[in-house]
């Protein structure tokens, strides 16, 4: 499916986080999205997958205008995955997968054979088959994060969106991730603090500063020094891994806090 | 069910849960006719039913006229009120404990039941309405004058779960300052005594009007609440996951607040705030067969019904021919029960 921002903009407390954002993601594309904290990656991601209507502008699926959409029919299109959706529950991880299932189900029947199948394959395919019968508060971080992916893979959606889906993994849940999301099939939108990670695994990079689309495209073309410089303020070297993938070196951050005086150690 | 890791679930799979929710209808009916059957004069067994063979037309031989009006018009509305409002109650704390992710909430905690007081004080104090509405008027009224405030104040919100807690508890404060006022200023010793009696909850006021009454509302509200089960189990997570599943969280919440007041609004009006069963009943349970609203509630209110059927016969009974307040009963039981369940979740 494919998801464009025609001049999307939104605001929180009278301040401007998203302006005139235009962009479009192909069908069956893994994208990232990226910027500094405050760029606006929450604000847009949850405007393109429905959960705020935008001041201004318009989303649209396939080229048709989600405006006006309830939340199942959106819910039947794209699956969202928050950046912290942590909860207190005693629901055991099975369920918490099964509320994926939530946009299908008829309010009067409990899951049946198909939502039982979708819950299982989502499980295995993120490892965590071992652990369905755990309770949710016996979790550990990433392995929360990994059922909530679960969950949005039961809801076996045409997009997947996706705020800081890595930020509680360890280095091999991270690659299997990213691998898990490319290998899909589905168009994905990630927002991602990891540069070099973006780099390796997505298909485009977007860029935001400030509420703006700066730059939008290849890996390669997206990341430079200059514009790391500018945006994140890092002095950071662009090289090449191994596999042909731009890498991202750091040297340190760029001229906003003073050396600490040796004196003062 | 296979016994696939991920589809295995713990405690009895679906069939099960229909054969024990059977079961417990079955307790809850033994329970009222155990609880019809027992008081300040016994009728036995026979004598339960030959009162009640005697409404349904049958060839029986009638008890004495005051002993079966006792029965029919006082202590079988009492009982069948009990079970209404404990379900009721019940199944509105587990759907506020849900709706405000706050394990602390119960029926009250919208302010209705103060509003509810308030109401009911204007009318046995004031005797403003005394001759149209009545006690359980003036408390529907107030309630519903609280409930209409409280939303009045949420209405350009989200109504996440911070702002109903703080808004409830700001006009249920406003509500219970009316009702100590109007107490204070106006209320005579007897007076005082009477509405205290009210306050604490007590199915005495029952009849068969306002039995039909909750026997009409608490159904279609245990059913409303029932068929949101998935978006109470999704709201668990915050309202951009619950969206995102495809719920419609500012709906749905508006919907749940609205059956929970009713509901809370018809049992309060007639029979008081009991306390701590929207409290203990809905962890209890929870605890017992797990948090998934689809079997919960429906537990819950089977549950909340049997516990104020006993706790109520209790209250009869226990110190007869004086009667106590069903609400010191619930509260008397109800906090070491709680802190059982607490301790073995080890959570104290």
């Amino acid at each position: 499916m494919r998801i464009s921002a025609e001049k999307v903009s939104w605001s929180v407390a009278g301040t401007q986080v998203v302006r005139e954002v235009g962009a479009d993601i192909a069908s069956g594309e893994t994208v990232a999205l990226l910027g500094p904290n405050g760029s606006g990656k929450s604000s847009l991601l949850r405007c393109l997958a429905g959960l705020r209507t935008p001041e201004a502008g318009t989303v649209r699926y396939d080229g048709e205008s989600v405006r006006g959409w309830s939340a199942r029919r959106t819910a039947r299109h794209v699956a969202f995955v928050a950046q912290d959706p942590g909860a207190d529950s005693d629901l055991r991880v099975s369920d918490v997968v099964g509320l994926g299932r939530t946009p299908f189900r008829d309010r009067w029947r409990g899951p049946d054979a198909t939502d039982r199948a979708a819950v299982a394959d989502a499980l295995e395919r993120v490892g965590l088959t071992a652990l369905a019968g755990r309770p949710w508060k016996a979790l550990s971080g990433g392995e929360r994060q990994r059922a909530h992916i679960a969950r949005a893979l039961a809801q076996q959606p045409y997009a997947l969106l996706l705020d800081e889906p890595t930020n509680h993994l360890d280095v091999k849940h991270r690659l299997e991730l990213m691998e898990l999301l490319a290998g899909s099939g589905r168009t994905v939108l990630i927002a991602l603090h990891d540069l070099s990670l973006a780099a390796r695994y997505c298909d485009r990079l977007l860029l935001l500063h400030h509420g703006r689309l700066i730059a939008s495209g290849a890996p390669a073309a997206v990341l430079t020094a200059e514009r790391l410089a500018e945006v994140f303020e890092v002095d950071a070297e662009l090289t090449t891994d191994q596999l042909g993938h731009p890498a991202v070196a750091y040297r340190g951050p760029l001229g906003t806090l003073p050396p600490v005086p040796r004196s003062a150690l | 069910m296979s016994a696939d890791p991920a589809t295995t679930v713990r405690g009895p799979a679906g069939t099960a849960h229909a054969v024990l929710l059977l079961l417990a209808a079955g307790a809850l009916a033994v329970s009222v006719a155990g609880a019809v059957r027992i008081g300040t004069a016994d009728v036995g067994w026979s004598g339960l039913a030959r009162v009640l063979g005697g409404r349904l037309g049958l060839d029986v031989r009638p008890l004495a006229p005051l002993v079966d009006s006792l029965v029919w018009d006082l202590r079988l509305p009492r009982v069948l009120m009990a079970a209404l409002v404990g379900a009721s109650l019940a199944v509105c704390g587990t759907v506020l404990q849900a709706v405000t992710r706050n394990a602390l909430a119960d029926p009250y905690l919208l302010g209705v039941s103060s509003g509810a007081s308030a109401g009911a004080v204007t009318v046995l104090v004031l005797g403003i309405g005394a001759s149209t509405l009545g006690v359980t008027g003036g408390a529907l009224a107030g309630a519903l004058l609280s409930f209409g405030l409280l939303l009045l104040l949420l209405r350009r919100t989200g109504l996440d779960s911070v702002r109903i807690v703080l808004t409830g508890v700001v006009v249920g404060q406003l509500f219970t300052a009316l009702t100590s006022l109007i107490l204070m200023a106006s209320a005579d010793a007897d007076t005082t005594r009477a509405v205290t009696h009210w306050l604490l909850g007590s199915m005495a006021p029952a009849r068969w009007n306002t039995v039909v009454v909750c026997a009409i509302v608490t159904p279609l509200g245990l059913l409303v609440a029932w068929l949101c089960s998935n978006a109470l189990d999704g709201l668990a997570f915050g309202s951009d996951t619950a969206t995102s599943l495809g719920i419609g969280v500012r709906h749905t919440r508006t919907l749940l607040l609205v059956v929970t007041a009713a509901l809370t609004a018809v049992a309060v009006a007639t029979v008081g705030a009991i306390g701590f069963v929207g409290l203990i009943v809905p962890h209890g349970v929870r605890f017992l067969v797990g948090p998934l609203h689809r079997l919960l509630l429906p537990y819950a209110a089977l549950a909340g019904a049997v516990f104020l059927v006993w706790t109520d016969a209790l209250a009869r009974i226990a110190f007869a021919p004086r009667e106590v307040p069903v609400g010191v009963i619930t509260a008397l039981l109800g906090v070491p029960l709680f802190l059982l369940v607490l301790r073995k979740r080890g959570e104290l």
